[in-house]
């Protein structure tokens, strides 16, 4: 079992004027496990996912992925070394179908140039008719969308907006797949589809998950290993049981005389 | 009505005509546009030159402005830097088919550099700097005499290939239909393979493209370049088709022609680009013709030609993007989503 | 060039910048007040002159009555383009409202061209000719009251909005639409509103020009160069409509003095493409943040 890090994010510091949106924050994400990121709003969750995919340019502190340092690597780039991620809102490509939006994800591994797509029958073709086949069997029947392929994502809804998200990420081949709040907005049984998905993207195909998430009864259930944040601090990071029984977490999600309560002390 | 149509590999999914009645129309059309000039008549033959010039250049522009979602005002401009490499190097005997390729890529390169700015800047920005672009470009046209004849303009020898004088129109009608055909394939092929992708992500939402591993700022002065290349093709051909040209040919209002053309027909679809070029082709004609059938009532209507022709223009901008946003190419699939299920109703 | 004639050049630059300023000051509070940018002020501009051309010469109006005729018109045709023709393309994407603009014009321009006729016509002389002089410097009399004349309706349209209620209501509605509604501001009243003032302005600078130099249709093709200024500028910074307006001028006359006439034209656009390299955002413009 390789025990080094897949993803280690080391002590980044992030301020936007005099908002501190990340203040030391420390996060190892171990291969083949799912890591979850809670805390309330505003506590810096997304920042610290925009910065890992590298939007924003902390002013301290660096990642590593897979042993590199990516600190100073491209957005565009980034995502060739692996890391695939969702958004908060669904960013789907609303001017085309489900089956272009997917096969976007395989956008790094065509090698063909301009002059040859423009021929197209070629290399083009070739490799346009594998990226097909590839997604047709590891994406599109393993999240089950093979219904809609053909039809445009504007006219979807949200839950399989959300999937097909899932989908363009997972063509990527990614090494580390960043899920920012993949069941929000959505009902009980969309919810569970999507955590049975997850899981069998870790359990069948070993993928290191990192996710962003509010429902607690899903983080609870599948994570691997809990970090929480608040006011952009890391201040809890174990074990579901382990975070879900801290002072601290308590504190920060339903207040003082709560934690009080749970912990016993000073009632 | 539409049966049968089932696809039994990826490879038919993928093909641009999928179904055998698409293909008979198809070759139906290609055999009708080999035999037009024979058929047509010689003023037909004429616009239909002119038809195809407006559709490679039209093309281009779609490309920039209709796939990767940055608006280009300076288009006609490209047209002339195509139009005076072809105009230049013609003087030196060069042959059309090297000519009309160099003027594409000058013309390329000079639109790269125009898309510079699209770097930093988006929308109403990129439309007002390549605004500027094409009236530094007019600039230049009028004032670089000894490589563009200033305001008085340049000739261009007539095409030859093989002591083949591409003199008629009829000649140059299969020239123009040759690169229109594969310039137009070329683009469509772009829509089905990773590269016409990537341009339309960038025009949908450019920090998810990013986040796919997109380089937008690679990607977008390959648009633009695309783009370029088409315009100064259309422009290298008008050329050969004019013979004499002048800057006038590539005024600001044939950039706006061509804005207009693609927004008529239909942002982002190759269809579209055909349909918007030819419209806007021939709806001067007509206008032409019914003011001069009002000459018989009104002997001095002609003065009112050009001023009519702005306002119908105008108007038909205007009605386009109130009513019909997507373009003659929306209208043409609504009469066929139509027809596919007649004689049931939907 | 020797001292006295860059200061005399300067000094026509500087004044002749505030009709400049003025035209900018009309694509500003459109783009300001709805977001669009108006291609077609310049037709704004040419119809406004027609309009008090026709009262004056047509009507045999006196000339005050032929201003307020001519701004009664174009605030008509302002409130006609803000329902008929911005208003069903509100949220759709710039490509489509800017080319709407431009069909706009160009129907402007036809209809202008096709009432009146294209040929060269005098406008009755609304400013002195008396030219102003200032020890050596010749100033020509047209372009010093220019200057005063868009000075007041600056300055007039910047105290409205800044102390009056509606001027106040119109830039509610502008900085955040849905909070104005909410307070009970008539957010489709101020964008109206927004359109007549902007047709004003272009109506009296258009006019102004026109007494200027000639009435004619191409009097609409000055506006694309103060495109120029207004990005300069900032889209949508007033102050930044000025400063810009009067260093365009500036340097527009500068360059005839060194490079002679041809080179007036081409200086608003080398500038634009200068400052959109080097400030995308114009001088004072507020920069567009994306949230992610």
């Amino acid at each position: 079992m390789n025990l080094a890090p897949m993803l280690s994010v080391e002590d980044v510091h992030l301020r936007f004027g005099g908002i501190n949106a990340l203040s030391g924050v420390s996060l190892q994400v171990k291969a083949g496990e799912i890591t979850a990121v809670i805390g309330p709003n505003g506590a810096g969750k997304t920042s610290l996912f925009n910065t890992i995919s590298g939007f924003y340019k902390p002013q301290q502190g660096r990642m590593v992925l897979e042993g590199q340092d990516i600190s100073h690597t491209k957005p565009n780039v980034r995502a060739a070394m692996g890391l695939a991620r969702t958004f908060q809102n669904v960013a789907l490509f609303r001017g085309m179908t489900v089956l272009d939006n997917i096969k976007l994800g395989g956008h790094n591994r065509m090698a063909a140039n301009t002059l040859q797509a423009m021929a197209y029958w070629g290399q083009s073709q070739r490799e346009e008719l594998a990226l097909r086949e590839e997604i047709e069997r590891d994406v599109i029947d393993f999240l089950e969308i093979d219904h809609v392929r053909h039809q445009s994502v504007a006219s979807l809804s949200y839950g399989l907006q959300k999937r097909i998200e899932l989908a363009r990420a997972l063509a990527m081949r990614p090494k580390i797949l960043m899920l920012d709040e993949p069941v929000a907005g959505m009902n009980r049984e969309e919810t569970e589809d999507m955590a049975r998905f997850i899981l069998d993207l870790q359990e069948e195909r070993g993928m290191t998950i990192l996710l962003i998430e509010h429902d607690m009864g899903m983080v609870m259930d599948i994570s691997n290993h809990v970090a929480v944040l608040n006011f952009g601090q890391l201040i809890a990071s174990g074990t579901p049981q382990y975070v879900r029984n801290h002072p601290d977490v308590i504190e920060a999600y339903l207040g003082v005389r709560e934690s009080q309560l749970a912990t016993g002390q000073g009632v | 009505m539409r049966i049968g149509d089932f696809r039994a590999s990826y490879a038919h999914d993928e093909s641009l005509l999928i179904t055998r009645v698409q293909r008979s129309w198809m070759i139906g059309f290609v055999g009708l546009l080999l035999i037009f000039p024979w058929v047509g008549g010689s003023y037909f033959t004429y616009l239909a030159c002119l038809t195809g010039i407006h559709v490679i250049a039209a093309m281009g522009l779609n490309i920039v402005t209709g796939f990767a979602g940055q608006i280009s005002l300076g288009h006609a401009a490209f047209m002339g830097v195509g139009c005076y490499t072809v105009a230049w190097l013609d003087k030196w005997g060069v042959p059309f088919y090297i000519t009309i390729p160099l003027g594409g890529v000058v013309s390329a390169l000079i639109g790269m550099l125009v898309g510079i700015p699209s770097l930093r800047i988006k929308g109403l920005y990129l439309a007002v700097a390549t605004l500027a672009a094409q009236f530094i470009l007019m600039f230049v046209f009028r004032e670089w005499d000894s490589v563009t004849g200033g305001v008085r303009g340049v000739n261009i020898a007539p095409a030859q290939l093989w002591g083949w004088v591409i003199n008629t129109d009829k000649d140059i009608y299969y020239l123009i239909m040759l690169c229109a055909g594969m310039l137009l394939l070329g683009a469509r092929n772009l829509l089905r393979t990773h590269v016409g992708r990537s341009f339309i992500a960038i025009r949908d939402k450019d920090i998810s493209a990013e986040v796919l591993g997109i380089d937008l700022f690679r990607g977008k002065l390959m648009a633009f370049a695309l783009g370029s290349f088409y315009a100064g093709v259309a422009g290298g051909l008008m050329g050969y088709f004019y013979r004499a040209i002048t800057p006038e040919h590539f005024t600001f209002t044939l950039s706006i022609f061509y804005l207009a053309a693609i927004i008529v027909g239909g942002l982002g679809t190759v269809l579209g680009t055909i349909l918007g070029a030819a419209f806007m082709t021939l709806v001067p004609e007509v206008l032409r013709s019914v003011v001069t059938l009002l000459t018989l009532w009104a002997p001095n209507a002609m003065e009112l030609l050009s001023p009519m022709r702005e306002m119908v223009f105008g108007a038909l901008i205007i009605a386009f993007l109130i009513f019909e946003p997507h373009g003659l190419v929306e209208m043409w699939r609504r009469a066929r989503r139509f027809f596919h299920l007649w004689p049931f109703k939907t | 060039m020797d001292w006295i004639t860059f200061a005399e050049f300067s000094l026509i630059g500087l004044f002749s910048g505030g009709l400049l300023a003025l035209v900018a000051l009309g694509f500003v509070l459109i783009y300001k007040g709805t977001r669009v940018i108006n291609f077609a002020m310049g037709e704004f501009m040419m119809l406004g002159a027609y309009l008090v051309y026709t009262g004056h010469s047509w009507l045999k109006m006196p000339l005050w009555l032929s201003m307020v005729f001519g701004l009664a018109g174009i605030s008509c045709v302002a409130v006609l383009v803000e329902r008929f023709v911005l208003r069903p393309l509100a949220g759709q994407p710039v490509v489509s409202v800017l080319m709407v603009t431009i069909g706009l014009g160009a129907f402007l321009h036809g209809t202008v061209d096709a009432i009146w006729g294209g040929q060269n016509l005098e406008m009755p002389q609304l400013l002195s000719r008396k030219p102003f002089i200032w020890g050596d410097v010749m100033l020509p009399g047209a372009v010093f009251w220019s200057f005063w004349v868009a000075l007041a309706v600056i300055a007039g349209l910047s105290l409205y909005f800044r102390y009056s209620r509606t001027g106040i209501a119109m830039r509610a509605a502008a900085s955040d639409p849905i909070t104005a509604y909410a307070l009970g501001i008539d957010v489709r009243r101020t964008q109206q509103l927004t359109w007549v003032f902007a047709g004003c302005v272009g109506a009296v600078a258009g006019t102004i020009v026109a007494s200027i130099s000639s009435l004619s249709p191409a009097l609409s093709g000055t506006a694309l160069g103060v495109l120029a200024v207004v990005i300069l500028g900032g889209l949508d910074s007033v102050a930044g409509a000025i400063i810009a307006g009067l260093l365009v001028g500036w340097l527009e006359s500068i360059a005839v003095g060194y490079f002679g006439g041809k080179a007036r034209d081409l200086v608003p656009y080398v500038v634009v493409l200068a400052i959109l390299m080097v400030r995308p955002y114009g001088l004072l413009g507020t920069r567009d943040i994306e949230r992610l």
